[in-house]
This record gives C-alpha cells, structure tokens and sequence, in this order.
C-alpha cells in the first residue's frame, strides 16, 4: 500500500498536549469498573490482542518453539479461549517460529531496522527488514530513529518509514516510536503524525528496552492522533501499547480507553494489540478466577 | 485708596476630568458660623450622579490597567500639589470656621494620608496576595483586583481629611470613584478636585459633587453599573436604604462608622482590600523529568 | 491557518455499554426520620412538621426530616448562642482545632457511607461523591483546622475576633462539601453556627451532625436544622444572628441581601454562574474537549461555576465541534450508584422541568441543538448531555443560568472580542481559557472579571483555593486563606 501522503504532516494541524490534563484524562479510564461478563469478554479480548513476545539475546530456536505452542495453547484447561494474535522475535527467529505456528491464525511479527536502536544505515535497516519478509514474517516492528527526530529531521525520519514500508510488501508495518526516548508528548504526538503519513499500519509506544515503556497516557496521545488521522483521511490506523503492561486489570484499562476513544470498531486484534510476555498469565489467573471463583496462583499456568 | 475688590471662587461640580456646573441649575448655600454666605455650591442632581457613574466607568479599565508603580506616583503627585496649595486649603478651613491650629493639623493629615497610600499602592497586593499549595499537579494563585466603580459617601463631619482618607485608598487599588462631598463642608471637596485635576489622574477616575445625602443617598445605591459602596457615618435609617437598594446589582456595601480622622487608625491596607476582589488563577504543572517518572 | 481547510467527515461508532457495577446501599445506614440538631442532640421539631427527602434516580422516598418552623429556628440559635457565649468562645484556639481536625479524620474513616448517602440523595454519580465531594469536604475541615489558633498570621497588623453565630444556608448542588465549606472556616475562627442544609439533599448534613455527636464537640456549636425556603428566612431573619453565610441562586442572595438591610449581620453570598469557557485556535484540543465535558456535564450541570458558555474561535470550531461530539457520545448516563455512572440523575423533578424549559426556549430561539443518544432509565428524573450551536450573545439560553447540562457554543474571532463578550453578563463566578501561549493566558486571566479563572483546565476545587465570584456572583470568598476573612471582625 502505498503512503496516504509523500509528504510531511502540516503540524499545524496537530494540537499541543497539556501533560496534566492528558494524564487525568487517562486516570479517568482507570475508573471504570468492569465487573461480570463485560470483565470475562474483556479478557478473553485482551489475550486475543497480545503479541506474545521474546526479545532477548539469548533467544534460541528450542525457546521460541515453546513459546509458539503457547500462543496457541495458553490454558487448555479452560475451554474455548482464543490463540494470541502474534508471536514477536527477532528476524533470525522468525522461519522457527513460522513453522511452529503453521496451521494456526497467529502471524509472526519480526523487530527489524536495527532493533531496538534503530542505529545503522538506511541499507542495513532495509536488508534486515526484507530479510525478515523474507522468512516469512507478517509484520514488521520497526524502530524510528528517536536521534534524528530530537534533532529535527523529521523528513529523514519521514523518509526512512516510507522506504522500510515499500520494503515490507504486503506485510503490516508497526512504527516504535520509543516514547521513553521522546520524552515529552508533544513529541510522541509529533512522532505519531509523521508515522501515520509515511504509511505505517500500526503505530507502537516502545521496544521495552527502555523505561518508561508504554503507559496510558502516552498511549492515550496516540491513540487520539489516530483518531485525527481517521478523522481527516478515512484510514483507519492500529495501535500498540508495547512494554509494561503485565496485569489484567491495567489491560481492561487500556480496552476502555481505546473503546472510548476510538470507538468499537477498534476492539480487535486488527486495529489493537498489547506488546508483552507475562500478561497472558495474569489475564488467564483472572479469568480461571472469574469461572471458579477462587483466586489462582501462578503455579497452575504454564510458563514459557 | 481704593482697596482690591477679591475676586471669588465659583465652586462647581468635578465629572470626567471636567468642572461642569450641575446640570439642574440648583444650588445651595454655605455659610459661615454668623451665618454670612461663604459660596453658592452646586446641588449636585440624580442626572449629575448617572454622568459622573458613566465617566468613572470608562476610566474604570485604564486606571485599573496602570501599573501599580504608576499609580503610586500619581498618587504622590496629589500629595505634592496638595502641599504646593497648602495655604489654600488651610484657608479654606479658616473660612468654613476652623481654628488656625486645627486647619493646620488636618491640612498636615490629609498630605500625609495620600503619602501613605501612594505608598500602599505596589505593596497591598504582595502582602495580601497567595500562592495556594493545592493537592493536585496545578500553579494557583489569589491576588486582590478592583472591585470597579464605587461610589463613596463622605464623612458628613468632616471636610478635607475625610474625603481624602475615603478617597484614597479606593483609587490606590485601582478603582474609580465618583465622591460625595461633605454638604456643609464642601470648600475642600472641589479644590481637592482642582489638585486631582492638576496631578496626573486621569478624568474619570475621581468624580465629586457637591449636594444633599438624603437626596442623592438612594441613586448612589441603586445605580446598576457601581459594583460598590462606601459610606461614612450614615445612620442606621440611612443605612437600611443603601443596604436594600444594593441588593438590586449585589452591591460590596462598605460601612464605616465612627474614625477620628487625624489619628493613624484612620489608615491602613484594609481600607484598600475593602473594595478588592480576590481573583484565583489555576494553570496545569507538567511533570516532565519531576524525578522518578519521565510519564 | 490551514486548519480551516481541515475535511472532515468519517464517523466514530460508540456503543460503549459495561456490566452495572453498582456501589453497595448497605454499607450506609440511614434512618426512617431524622430529628432537628441542636444543642447537640436529634430533637423532635416544634413544628411538630416533616417532610420527604427522596432519591430522584427512583422517585422513592428515602427518609423522612424534619421541618424546622420558627420556634426551632430559636430554639438552635439560642443553643448556638448559649455555645458561643459559653465553653467554645473561652476554648483556647488550639483545643478548637482539635475538635475541627477530628471532624476531618472521622469524615475519612466514614467516607464510603458518605459517598454512598451523597449519590442516593442527591443523584450525584457515586464516581464524583467518592473521589471528589467526600474527600473535599474532609481536607477542607483538615486546612481550615489549621488555621485555628495561626489567625494573627492571617490577619497582619489587626487582631481578629470571632462574629458570634453564624447562620449558614447551603444548596443541594454539592451537600457536603457546601457543609463543610461553612462549618470549617466558621469554627475555626471561633464562630458557633447554624447550618441549614437544602430541602432536596439534607441526609449528608445529618450524617455529619451524627459524626459530630461522635466527635465530642461541644453541644450547640454545630446545629444542622432542616427545612426548606421558610426555615431559611427564619434564619435569616433571627434577631440573634451576627452573620449570613449564603450559597445559592442569585434570586435568592438579593432576597437575603434586603432581608439583612435593617440589621448589622455581616454578609457573604456564593451566588449563581454563567461562566465563559474560551478554546484557542492554539489550545490543547484535546484537552480542552476534556475541560469543556468536565465545565459542563461534572454533576449534571449543577454547578454555579459550570462552564456553561463556550466560546471557541473559529479557525478550530468544526474541529473541537466534531471531538466534542463524540465525547459525548461515550458518556454514560444513568443510575448515580453505579460506579460507571458519569452524569447521574437531575436533583429533582423541578429542577428537571426549569432544564427542560431552557432547552424548549433555545430550540425556540433558533439555536441547534445536539443531544447525547444514550437511553435514559424508565424512572427517575434524568436529562441527556446536551449542546446548542448556532447561539447568539443575546439568546436566553447564553444569559441565564440553567444549572443543568445544556452547554451554549458561540464562535469568535479576536481575542478583544471573546474578552467582551465574556465579561458581557451581570455573573462573574468562573472562567476557563485554553491556550497554550504563557503571555496570552496571562492577559486574557486578568482581564476576565470572575473571581476563579482557570487556564488549561476546569473545575478543580482544592481547600486551600480561595473561590467566589466578582458582580451579581456574589461577594465574599470561601476556601484559602481569603475564606477566614467571612468569620472575622
């Protein structure tokens, strides 16, 4: 598909953020309650969103085959639950993990662009990134280049997205912004307008390397720039809150919000997705809970 | 020898920076204890009061705007042209039948007042102003603005310090201000007005008329656009009608009751913050970099 | 600007709908009848008279309370008079604080039952009356204990004393917290008081009496007398009383004003709003949106700093226009005690028909109107989040208070222009502007005659945040150090 625009954002189209009033927006969502079979639904959504990830130097084909068969399998024990949405690695991972999810729904999304630095010439980000398509990768977890953007040069940043989306073909790009590294929310704002223009299908807070990773109101930041985006253009853009979110509760926050901010036709594993390792557990200790009525321990999920 | 026939003084009303006569053609008399006629004042009418109330409005957000600095200055202007016709105003006292001593020492009080309340000028609002440590993530701050256009009821007692100490600390706060005058004691009131005229003050700011309490008593409180009023030693009956007419705009109604004028309890800041509006400004704080959490 | 050049058009969908979440009744206890306070106990009333308080999300009666007639009226002015003559004027100023600093605690310790009782009473949603109303009401007791025996840095250069009684009359808007915004400042500057609380919301007034019981303070320092309009003029006109403390409509505040005109009682009036809300092409938008849903659909509407006038400029007005839309569209409206809840239900059927009223007249006045498309509940009184376009300076629904949530949007153009059109009304409570440039705030705050001016937010209310209103809004602040100077002479 090919960029909505060969151009910058006009900036003067984006809104300034007010911190406070952006983080007591985002606190408000914490208050929702959400009890009984609108909780069950929720977290049976929230699994179905997670991109089931493993980003570690010591990755090897051995891990990420069992982490393949728990995207698949997460509680056997309870009927009826849905697989995650993706399995995330590293390219030199990404054919291990094709073949063990083989005959399953779960896409296999690769870090590509010199993850998580983002830190090498534009031809080693394209190598990388069409090596990943390559072997097989459905998505594409790109980083953008967090210096060039605090320096200004937002249309090397602009360019480089361009180049990596033509790149990807017809898999999905996901754009990291880094948002720890942006540090403020004008810039994640910024950041997000030029992401969405140069073409990205997802936009992400984080690579989870860096602290803070994804939180409500940085995500709520983006979320809103992807509502102006639908709102001028019809497209519409999906969201990746990566990093952090390891409770089912904080999960169900990030539902609300997207729900009220978006609207429902976000409330899928096309347009929403939580990047994270443990969450899957807690959400299934929830649920277990939820259908028992007694609280779980972490022994009777399996860890992988 | 032919002696020097004097040449007198017609005293008429001051509104909007003008010395007009009242628009009713009335007057009154002023005499002296043997009951000779010391002037014709102008008695001062509903319509003077309306002109006078349109003229201290539309000084109302210039004077108000000023800085307070400037205010101050001019303020200290009133004090020095108020001690360059010293002699005047003292005279003036001697006709209306003070006591040479007494002239002196009130002459002497109403310059010192003003000195000190130009002095209050660019100070009321630090000492009466507060930065409010509220619990949520916001600046918030309380700082005393001008009430408006008030209109004051001279102490009927007294003839310069009264005026002067009810006049003074409305202006020093950035308000207008249209003035009755004492109605047996009125001499003072319009060569104040003269000293005003000649200090810098902008028109409008000041207005003073010359008349009858009982008269003009209820327009002063009934008027829509003056957002207060400040009366001098009315009696309870009096009082009871500027109180129910004020009620028809919620009037700041300031009441004063017995002063001895020449002393210092005479003054203070609070004659000031009487005719204030604390103002309370809120403004988020961001937390970028506050420690520990960068979001 | 390019903004204007903005195409808007595709639609968001919300349909947000979450399993009911309801707060539990039974954590709060509340009576079938409660008594008159004074001197500190339930006493029956003279009057021999009671009345219904009900919970206008059901229609359902909850209690019934007593109507204090003249007699009562006395009979609490003399115990508060007797209190004030007696142990609390010879109290020594910190012992005083004591007694206000365990109000602020015991509120804490009960602010569930508090919350609980705010909500069914009043239709508040239990969100508000949880996270604002209670623990607003408790820090304000808290701060204003403080104060007690640190008068002389308040006051510099003066000695203060106390007024003697107080005569309090509160409305239903904010039950508790409009309580404790009289009491505590009351009691700290040495003043005992007597508290009528509204006629539609008197249950959490009567809780507190029931915790100050607890508290061990003093009889007659606090007495809570129930009743409506008539018991209040019998306040206001008791002989006894040194000071009228006020916070209602700005009819009545006139009434109150006359009613005191032959007497010596000192006067403070929280009057009625009809606040400006001014977005800038520059603004947060987002933000803003928030503050502008937060000034005027925060407790139905009820609320006399309610930003119930925005004015946004036009480069940004489709824009802010669209956003505010469907922020609206994801409110949810409906039963008070559910915890999702975020406009409850209208206080009473009155005050229903007085909103219903304006909307009919801002229809008629050619204004356009949008409501919010969430189903309403079958019983009690309750009104969609509403906006009217297309308003002029001169429509009725953009002069008046309504008091409910119907917001009025005209556009501007200049900054001289939105500054004299917001000042352009006999109120002066609030304003809100939103701009992110530091110097324009700063111009635009200080020509705004209202005495709380909030820049890139709304309605936020803190104890130590002196707030009241400049004009026809009323005279007097409450809260802050500004709020001791009500109760002192």
């Amino acid at each position: 598909m090919p960029a909505v625009t060969a151009f910058l954002p006009d900036f003067r189209n984006t809104p300034q953020i007010d911190h406070v009033g952006v983080e007591e927006r985002a606190a408000r969502f914490t208050k929702r309650s959400i009890k009984t079979e609108s909780k069950v639904e929720g977290l049976k959504l929230a699994l179905n969103m997670i991109d089931l990830t493993t980003l570690e130097g010591k990755d090897t084909d051995g891990k990420v085959k069992q982490l393949c068969y728990k995207a698949m399998h997460l509680h056997d024990a309870y009927p009826g639950l849905p697989t995650v949405a993706a399995i995330c690695v590293y390219p030199s991972m990404v054919a291990v993990a094709k073949k063990a999810l083989q005959g399953s729904n779960v896409k296999v999304a690769a870090v590509a662009t010199a993850f998580p630095s983002g830190q090498a010439s534009r031809d080693v980000k394209l190598r990388d990134t069409k090596f990943a398509i390559d072997q097989g990768a459905d998505e594409i977890d790109m980083v953008i280049s967090r210096g060039k953007f605090l320096q200004g040069e937002y249309n090397f940043v602009f360019d480089e997205i361009a180049a990596i989306k033509e790149a990807c073909g017809n898999a999905r790009l996901k754009v990291i912004l880094e948002t720890g590294e942006l540090v403020t929310y004008d810039n994640v704002r910024r950041a997000s307008e030029i992401a969405m223009y140069a073409g990205a299908d997802f936009i992400k807070t984080s690579t989870g390397k860096i602290q803070p990773a994804a939180t409500m109101p940085v995500t709520l930041v983006m979320l809103e720039a992807i509502r102006d985006f639908y709102y001028r253009t019809g497209k519409k853009i999906a969201m990746k809150p990566a990093g952090g979110i390891s409770k089912a509760k904080a999960a169900l926050h990030y539902l609300v919000m997207v729900q009220e901010t978006l609207g429902t036709d976000w409330l899928s594993n096309e347009w929403f997705r939580f990047g994270a390792s443990s969450l899957a557990n807690d959400v299934l200790m929830q649920l277990e809970k939820e259908r028992t009525g007694v609280y779980q321990a972490a022994n009777y999920f399996s860890i992988d | 020898m032919t002696e020097r026939i004097d040449v007198l003084k017609t005293y008429k009303l001051y509104i909007g920076g003008q010395f007009p006569r009242t628009e009713s053609g009335r007057y009154y008399a002023v005499k002296n204890a043997n009951g000779k006629l010391i002037a014709n004042m102008c008695l001062a009418s509903r319509k003077d009061f309306r002109d006078a109330v349109v003229a201290a409005r539309s000084a109302f957000s210039g004077w108000s705007g000023k800085s307070a600095f400037n205010r101050s200055q001019i303020l200290y202007r009133i004090a020095e042209m108020m001690e360059s016709r010293r002699t005047q105003l003292i005279d003036e006292l001697l006709l209306l039948g003070y006591k040479s001593v007494d002239a002196n020492n009130e002459v002497s009080a109403a310059i010192d007042r003003m000195v000190y309340y130009a002095g209050w000028c660019d100070k009321y609002q630090q000492v009466f102003s507060s930065v409010n440590p509220v619990a949520s993530p916001h600046f918030n701050f309380s700082v005393p603005e001008p009430t408006g256009v008030v209109a004051i009821v001279a102490s009927q007692q007294s003839a310069l310090i009264g005026l002067v100490s009810a006049i003074a600390p409305v202006i020093a706060g950035g308000n207008t201000c249209v003035v009755l005058a004492a109605e047996q004691l009125p001499l003072s009131a319009i060569s104040f007005a003269e000293i005003i005229h000649s200090s810098d003050v902008p028109a409008g700011v000041v207005n003073i008329l010359t008349g009858k309490v009982s008269e003009l008593l209820k327009y002063f409180a009934d008027h829509m656009d003056v957002n207060a009023v400040v009366t001098y030693q009315l009696t309870n009956q009096e009082m009871q009608l500027v109180k129910e007419k004020s009620a028809l705009n919620v009037k700041r109604v300031v009441e004063y009751n017995a002063i001895s004028w020449l002393d210092d309890t005479a003054q203070s800041p609070y004659f000031i913050t009487d005719v204030q509006e604390i103002k309370t400004t809120w403004h988020p704080i961001e937390t970028v970099a506050a420690g520990k959490s960068g979001y | 600007m390019a903004k204007s050049s903005k195409n808007i058009q595709p639609a968001l969908k919300f349909n947000i709908k979450y399993a009911p979440a309801p707060e539990s009744v039974s954590a709060a206890s509340i009576n079938e009848q409660y008594n008159l306070f004074i001197n500190g106990k339930f006493e029956k009333p003279l009057s021999k008279k009671y009345f219904d308080t009900i919970n206008p999300a059901t229609e359902q009666k909850i209690a019934s309370v007593a109507e204090a007639g003249t007699a009562d009226v006395d009979k609490a002015v003399k115990a508060a008079r007797a209190a004030y003559n007696g142990h609390w004027g010879k109290m020594p100023a910190k012992e005083r604080a004591k007694y206000i600093f365990r109000i602020a605690r015991m509120i804490q310790e009960r602010a569930r039952e508090f919350a609980i009782i705010e909500s069914l009473d009043g239709g508040k949603p239990i969100r508000e009356s949880r996270d604002i109303d209670i623990p607003l009401a408790a820090n304000h007791f808290f701060y204003y204990a403080g104060w007690a025996d640190k008068l002389n840095y308040a006051f510099p250069n003066r000695n203060v004393s106390p007024l003697g009684v107080a005569g309090q009359i509160i409305p239903w808007n904010f039950p508790l917290l409009m309580a404790a915004w009289k009491i505590a400042p009351a009691l700290a500057c040495g003043n005992t008081v007597v508290l009528k609380p509204a006629e539609t919301t008197p249950l959490t007034a009567l809780k507190l009496a029931e915790l100050i019981q607890d508290c061990d303070l003093p009889p007659g320092v606090v007495n809570i007398i129930t009743g409506a309009g008539e018991t209040g003029a019998a306040l206001v006109n008791h002989p006894d009383i040194d000071k009228i403390a006020f916070t209602g409509s700005t009819e009545v505040g006139k009434i109150i004003q006359r009613a005191t005109a032959n007497t010596h009682k000192k006067l403070t009036l929280e009057l009625g709003g009809k606040a400006a809300n001014i977005i800038f092409e520059d603004a947060p938008i987002d933000q803003a949106v928030e503050g502008i849903i937060n000034g005027i659909y925060f407790n139905q509407g009820h609320v006399c700093c309610a930003g119930s006038r925005l004015f946004v400029q036009e480069s940004v007005y489709k824009e802010v226009l669209q956003k505010l839309k469907d922020r609206i569209a994801t409110l949810i409206v409906g039963n008070p005690l559910d915890k999702n809840t975020d406009v409850g239900a209208i206080n009473s059927k009155q005050q229903l028909q007085t909103i219903q009223k304006y909307i009919a007249i801002g229809k008629k006045e050619g204004a356009e109107m949008f409501e919010s498309s969430c189903a309403l509940p079958n019983k009690g009184f309750f009104c969609r989040p509403t906006l009217f376009t297309n308003v002029a300076q001169s429509s009725r629904i953009a002069q008046e208070e309504i008091f409910g949530p119907v917001l009025a949007i005209q556009t501007f153009r200049t900054d001289d222009e939105v500054i004299e059109k917001a000042n352009n009304t006999p109120y002066g409570l609030s304003a809100g502007v939103w701009t992110n440039k530091g110097s324009r705030i700063f111009n635009i705050t200080t020509r705004l005659r209202a005495g709380v001016v909030w820049a890139n937010t709304y309605n936020k209310f803190d104890p130590v945040s002196p707030f009241g209103g400049y004009k026809e809004s009323g005279f007097g602040r409450e809260g802050g150090l500004h709020g001791l100077n009500a109760y002192v002479k």
